[in-house]
């Protein structure tokens, strides 16, 4: 599958070395693209968010593995699949029981709450009961990976089955089975009618297996980069405590196994561990399969959805952690295929998300999970466990025998959103035999169980939409347990944070999108504007819509269904009144079921429009059908402008390009269509002619440069496939065309516009490479630093363009559909504020490399190296446009991100790429009293590289709440601050550096100190904040000493500027400021 | 051009009286010219030049809904095809909004100036916290300083086009206010003669 595996994913490597690097890392990080999301691309996309850094090393591990994950059941697979689903059973359960009750410890200050992102808890051994839950889970979770809307499909109908003999009782959450796993990759099948573009159809169950190796093989991947991640962002890995617990771990592998104890593990994880020793065992033999274990941990966040239970689990499993040094065995790596690589040869392919990367599907469930830090860190652990029954599937059996004693915690039930799982869906029941067979000698274990639905009375009745809050089972939910800022130590978790999970009930969570795209800033949202002010919290929506999924379901029809009044897509959310009419859940219009529609290609049956793929994944695309397009879809078409001034060629950048473009030149994205064209210049503008027959490539030179035109306009811009001897030819030839050139001059503004006459016609992507001011022609720029200012603290002056040229050819651009990618390789002042202003309106991205010299300064030659390969092969949308529509009474104001806004709903992106993020500011204008729900759904039209115009749909929906309390309880403090980081950037331009700075202390005063008006029975001395907002003041604090807030020198602070600009949108950037 | 643009608007928008129509064509260049001639009956100029100054917040927000509802593809607004023409017609709109901006802070200079001189003191005080409005919004404007206000690229944005939006409607309010209040003073004036 991921054949190319040997490459490693350069954007992935941007994320996080950023802040250890220093400004020049930040830059990097910029370069990953607006969006944060190139890590997701990569096979272990839903790791994105921790792993960032990662990437870059272990890019050789990656591909080793690919092998088995093409293979579905591998090597490894080929193990006595029942038995270890057996043992999965038994461990799953055993330790439910056993989690049920630390429940409590969640609660403990340190351990819960960190969940995840971090790295810090890079090698947990891996708890293998862990791992399969939160596969399961997240196949139950819609997500926007391509598996798993199907599925998830298949999860919450058929496999639930297999539950369903097990454990009634354990409906809540337990999906876990290993029968979630193969569901998900089995899923695919199910639907005929939809295009999935590699499903391996197969028997569900017999793919079971192949599920499970999936799972085993991610964690491996995940374990490279949360090596890396660890080390990275937990300089200081807690000491081994030589816990009893651990012992037999130690003695079988040399790792020694740490236990998270630190933050004050409950007393609980030693069950669980003790449950995991026999995967444990299982892991020592093999090195490498443990730290694939281990790994997994980040990727693996369960589900919200999952039933606390499992959550604890995960955390037993968590807490075993090997140190980081054993962490990194290179031989796993080999055995593991690497995701991303197969994504981004998929991504060419665009929008089809590739149903054959099986082990995706779990990744992205983990990240849905992640809401619930308990949760996640559980689900973390999770992955391990499979690798563990590989080798080894008799341990399984040991963990069951783990003592249940578990202590009774109440601390589980109090968490906000919504525990309750009511009873096994429906679908459940219909278990498909084969698997109950592998689940039956678990059922002895899973007595224990029954404890659960005793601890939690009231979960069932939560069901209704609103999903009430599970505090009537406990007092108070986690989130709002106050926390004593002032008194608290051990703020920061050792554990990845993972995005809260909306207060739903668990059918409607399981639909949810996945918080990877689709992000709200507060999970529970204020029934009025008035609420919201009393909150002080910011109200915004982070998206990511064209992120790599793993599985996405892919829908061929002739109508696409949509709302008559407000043109809403028909998603999971909306209310069937009838067999023929559906009600919006946007505006509430009701509206007739087509024809169409009525007949189920999944079960080929008719008159179940609720079963669609449309209303079953909450992330779906469309090929959109001729009345979406008014002219045929554009051909995929890259135009490179490059500086070959003398400073360009001292600085070396060309080798480099052109090597990585000899490199991916098959890779990139696009069809037969697929054309390229090259532009250079200094004081003049070449152009090649590349024209198919030629001998050689000819270069064109003019200059005119006040009054740019094209030499031979049709050949410029030649079919690569027909021409790619010439292609090659330029590009060896190119790094030494320039070598004694004197000329120091820059023509960049009239290389655009030729730029732009070129690409006019068709549309496209323009990569401008500059290593200077432009200082020739339209657009030059004179230097507006004043080196006497460059220590002053006071004022960062110039944030602002210093002239529109820029911008008005980004806007002719943007109208073109064209957009503009700048990367800028500089050692000098080059006014990126005034630059940046040709990306950032075109919808193109912005990489800085400051100080960039391909010997002198090997750190950004290789960064660069990596982005461009990332750059080069990552998918692309053409003249998209993306339309967010919410419920009647919100409504949107100010976007964050590049792009042209071109209605109040609409925006307009020339191009669209994974990494690109935006944000969302939404204000509620009419209460929402009478609604319970509210939902959110952008749709992306665009063309794929191959052509196709597609239409790819994101809806997310929330609850509604009327109380401070819960408003509170709900927040999403990541996806605030990476908001709160957008519009700070974006008041930092208008108006000063000052003024951001203190509208984001502001943010963080304003919003504790509403808390604590609000709650009465608090001391006023002390500074509270409920547990959802504790890492608030510390995120804020973080973001202001970012270089972007923070610098003192002008000149950097462009640097920076650009970095957050990158970063707008990225979800990862709270994390990343962490470090 | 601008007003043959307006009318071509306000025919096809049609929620505009009719009155509007004439105050159209006469451009507040007369108006202004006119009334620098004949400095001793200043209200009897306000009136005639609050006409003017009075039809750039109605123009101002007859534009801002043909931003916001784009009258010309209501519906097809997706459409890669349409998205130069989306484009320009929002730059066009935005350049015409722009050019008006200085006329209309002009005039009300204009007024305040006469008031001064008239010793209206009264009057004065009505109008100067708009010329302090006005000279704020004008000199706190983007960096780039091409563009004075109205960028293309940000008026899209809700919140900014709901600030101009209403913003117009004030102005509309207070210069309808600030006639009536004029032509009640000159007949005040005149009859006290």
């Amino acid at each position: 599958m991921s054949a190319p595996a040997g490459s490693p994913h350069p954007a992935a490597s941007a994320r996080i070395p950023p802040k250890f690097g220093g400004a020049a890392a930040s830059g990097a990080a910029a370069s990953a693209g607006p969006g944060s999301a190139p890590h997701q691309q990569n096979g272990p996309a839903q790791n994105q968010m921790q792993v960032p850094s990662g990437y870059g090393l272990h890019h050789q591990n990656y591909v080793a593995p690919s092998g088995h994950y093409s293979q579905g059941p591998g090597k490894m697979i080929s193990l006595p699949l029942d038995t270890q689903c057996g043992d999965y059973y038994s461990a799953l359960y055993t330790v439910p029981t056993q989690n049920v009750t630390p429940s409590t410890a969640n609660q403990q200050p340190g351990a819960q709450q960190m969940y995840s992102r971090g790295p810090p808890a890079p090698h947990i051994v891996g708890s293998t009961p862990g791992s399969f839950q939160g596969a399961a889970s997240s196949a139950s979770h819609l997500h926007t990976s391509a598996s798993q809307p199907y599925s998830s499909f298949v999860n919450h109908y058929n496999s639930p089955a297999m539950y369903s003999a097990n454990t009634s009782v354990a409906s809540q959450g337990f999906p876990s089975t290993c029968g979630h796993y193969a569901m998900s990759t089995v899923s695919n099948t199910a639907y005929p009618s939809v295009s999935y573009p590699s499903l391996p159809a197969g028997d569900t169950y017999g793919q079971m297996f192949t599920s499970q190796n999936a799972p085993t093989v991610r964690p491996v991947k995940d374990n490279s980069f949360s090596g890396q991640n660890t080390a990275v962002s937990h300089p200081s890995p807690l000491p081994p405590p030589p816990s009893q617990q651990h012992h037999q771990q130690q003695s079988l592998s040399g790792y020694n196994t740490l236990t998270w104890s630190a933050p004050g593990l409950p007393s609980t994880q030693d069950n669980l561990i003790r449950n995991h020793t026999g995967s444990l065992a299982i892991v020592n033999n093999n090195p490498t399969v443990t730290d694939s274990l281990s790994c997994p941990v980040m990727q693996n966040v369960q589900s919200p959805k999952s039933s606390p239970v499992v959550s604890t689990i995960l955390s037993g499993s968590s807490s075993t952690r090997t140190p980081p040094t054993a962490n990194h065995p290179v031989e796993p790596v080999t055995s593991v295929t690497q995701p991303s690589e197969l994504l981004q040869q998929k991504g060419v392919d665009s929008s089809s998300t590739t149903s054959s990367a099986s082990p995706m599907p779990n990744s992205y469930d983990a990240l849905e999970g992640g809401s619930y830090p308990d949760m996640l860190s559980s689900s973390a652990s999770s992955p391990a466990p499979d690798p563990a029954h590989e080798p080894d599937p008799a341990p399984a059996p040991a963990p069951a025998s783990a003592p249940a004693p578990a202590l009774p915690q109440p601390s589980k039930m109090a968490k906000p959103f919504g525990y309750g799982y009511p009873a096994l869906q429906p679908g459940y029941q219909n278990a498909t035999a084969p698997l109950t067979s592998g689940v039956q000698p678990s059922n002895p274990v899973y007595s224990g169980f029954q404890q659960y639905p005793q601890h939690y009375p009231g979960v069932n009745q939560l069901s209704s939409s609103l999903g009430g809050l599970s505090l009537q089972s406990s007092p108070q939910p986690e989130s709002l347990r106050p926390v004593n800022l002032t008194q608290e130590r051990n703020v920061l978790p050792m554990t990845p944070v993972w995005a809260p999970v909306p207060n739903l009930n668990a059918d409607l969570k399981k639909l949810n999108c996945s918080p990877d795209s689709f992000r709200c800033t507060l999970t529970n949202i204020p029934q009025t504007q008035a609420l919201l002010n009393k909150a002080k919290l910011p109200l915004g929506l982070l998206l990511h819509p064209f992120r790599d999924l793993t599985q996405l379901p892919v829908i061929t029809s002739n109508t696409i269904v949509r709302c008559r009044s407000c043109r809403t897509y028909i998603n999971p959310f909306v209310s069937f009144i009838d067999q023929r009419r559906w009600k919006c859940n946007l505006c509430y219009r009701v509206n007739d079921v087509p024809e169409e529609f009525m007949y189920n290609p999944l079960t080929r049956s008719y008159g179940e429009p609720h079963k669609r793929p449309e209303v079953q994944n909450s992330t779906v695309e469309f090929i959109a059908s001729s009345d979406y397009m008014l002219r045929p879809p554009q051909p995929a078409v890259y135009l490179f402008v490059l500086d070959v001034s003398h400073n360009a060629v001292e600085a070396g950048y060309l080798t480099i390009l052109c090597q990585s473009l000899l490199e991916n030149l098959d890779k990139l994205p696009g069809d037969s269509r697929t054309r390229i064209g090259f532009m250079t210049f200094d004081s003049t503008i070449h152009f090649y002619n590349l024209q198919e027959g030629l001998s050689q490539p000819q270069m064109l030179i003019v200059s005119d440069i006040d009054d740019v035109f094209l030499p031979t306009p049709d050949s410029l811009l030649v079919n690569l496939y027909e021409s790619k001897e010439l292609i090659k030819d330029l590009l060896n030839a190119l790094p030494n065309m320039f070598t004694n050139t004197r000329e120091t001059h820059s023509a960049l503004g009239p290389a655009l516009q030729a730029a732009f006459k070129l690409m006019s016609p068709t549309g496209g992507r323009v990569s401008v490479f500059q290593t200077q001011l432009p200082s020739l022609g339209a657009g030059l720029l004179q230097s507006r630093e004043d080196p006497n200012q460059r220590s002053s603290t006071k004022v960062v002056q110039h944030l602002g363009p210093a002239t529109d040229f820029y911008k008005k050819l980004a806007l002719d651009c943007s109208g073109q559909q064209t957009a503009v990618d700048l990367f800028l390789l500089s050692s000098q002042y080059s006014d990126l504020a005034s630059l940046a202003c040709m990306s950032k309106y075109s919808a193109g991205c912005i990489y800085y490399y400051p100080s960039f010299h391909s010997t002198h300064n090997p750190s950004q030659a290789e960064k660069l190296q990596k982005d461009l390969k990332r750059y080069l092969t990552r998918k692309i949308g053409f003249e998209a446009v993306m339309r967010i529509r919410c419920t009647k009474g919100l409504s949107m104001h100010t976007f964050h991100g590049n792009f042209f806004v071109r209605s109040t709903d609409l925006l307009s992106l020339a191009n669209i790429n994974p990494d690109a993020g935006f944000a969302v500011q939404l204000s509620i204008e009419e209460s929402l009293t009478d609604t319970s729900l509210v939902c959110f759904q952008t749709a992306l039209l665009y063309t794929s590289s191959k052509g196709e115009r597609r239409i790819r749909v994101h809806t997310l929906c929330l609850p509604v709440v009327n109380s401070l309390a819960d408003v509170y309880a709900g927040v999403d403090v990541q996806a605030a601050i990476c908001l709160l980081a957008n519009m700070a950037v974006d008041r930092s331009i208008s108006s000063s550096l000052s003024d951001a700075r203190d509208a984001l202390v502001n943010a963080v005063v304003d919003s504790l100190s509403a808390y604590g008006s609000t709650v009465s029975n608090l001391q006023h001395s002390a500074l509270m904040a409920p547990s959802s907002l504790k890492l608030f003041p510390l995120y804020v604090l973080a973001l202001l000493k970012q270089v972007a807030f923070y610098t003192l020198l002008s000149l950097i602070m462009y640097l920076k500027f650009s970095d957050m600009y990158m970063k707008k949108g990225n979800l990862d950037c709270c994390f990343l400021i962490l470090n | 051009m601008s007003d043959c643009w307006t009318l071509k608007l306000l025919f096809h928008h049609g929620t505009v009286p009719p009155e509007t129509y004439s105050l159209l064509n006469v451009s507040p260049f007369c108006h202004c010219t006119f009334c620098c001639l004949d400095c001793t009956a200043p209200f009897a100029h306000q009136h005639l030049l609050v006409g003017p100054a009075f039809h750039h917040p109605a123009h101002r927000i007859i534009a801002f809904d043909e931003l916001r509802t784009d009258f010309k593809n209501p519906i097809d607004q997706g459409n890669p095809a349409r998205a130069r023409e989306r484009l320009k017609n929002i730059e066009r709109i935005c350049c015409l909004l722009r050019k008006l901006v200085v006329p209309e802070y002009s005039i009300h200079g204009l007024f305040c100036l006469m008031f001064l001189c008239a010793a209206e003191w009264v009057t004065l005080g009505l109008n100067i916290p708009l010329l302090f409005y006005h000279l704020w919004r004008y000199f706190h404007r983007p960096a780039d300083g091409s563009e004075v206000m109205y960028d293309a690229v940000s008026i899209m944005n809700a919140d900014i086009l709901n600030y101009c939006q209403k913003e117009s409607w004030c102005k509309l309010a207070f210069y309808l206010l600030s006639f009536f209040y004029y032509l009640y003073s000159m007949v005040y004036t005149l009859v006290s003669f």
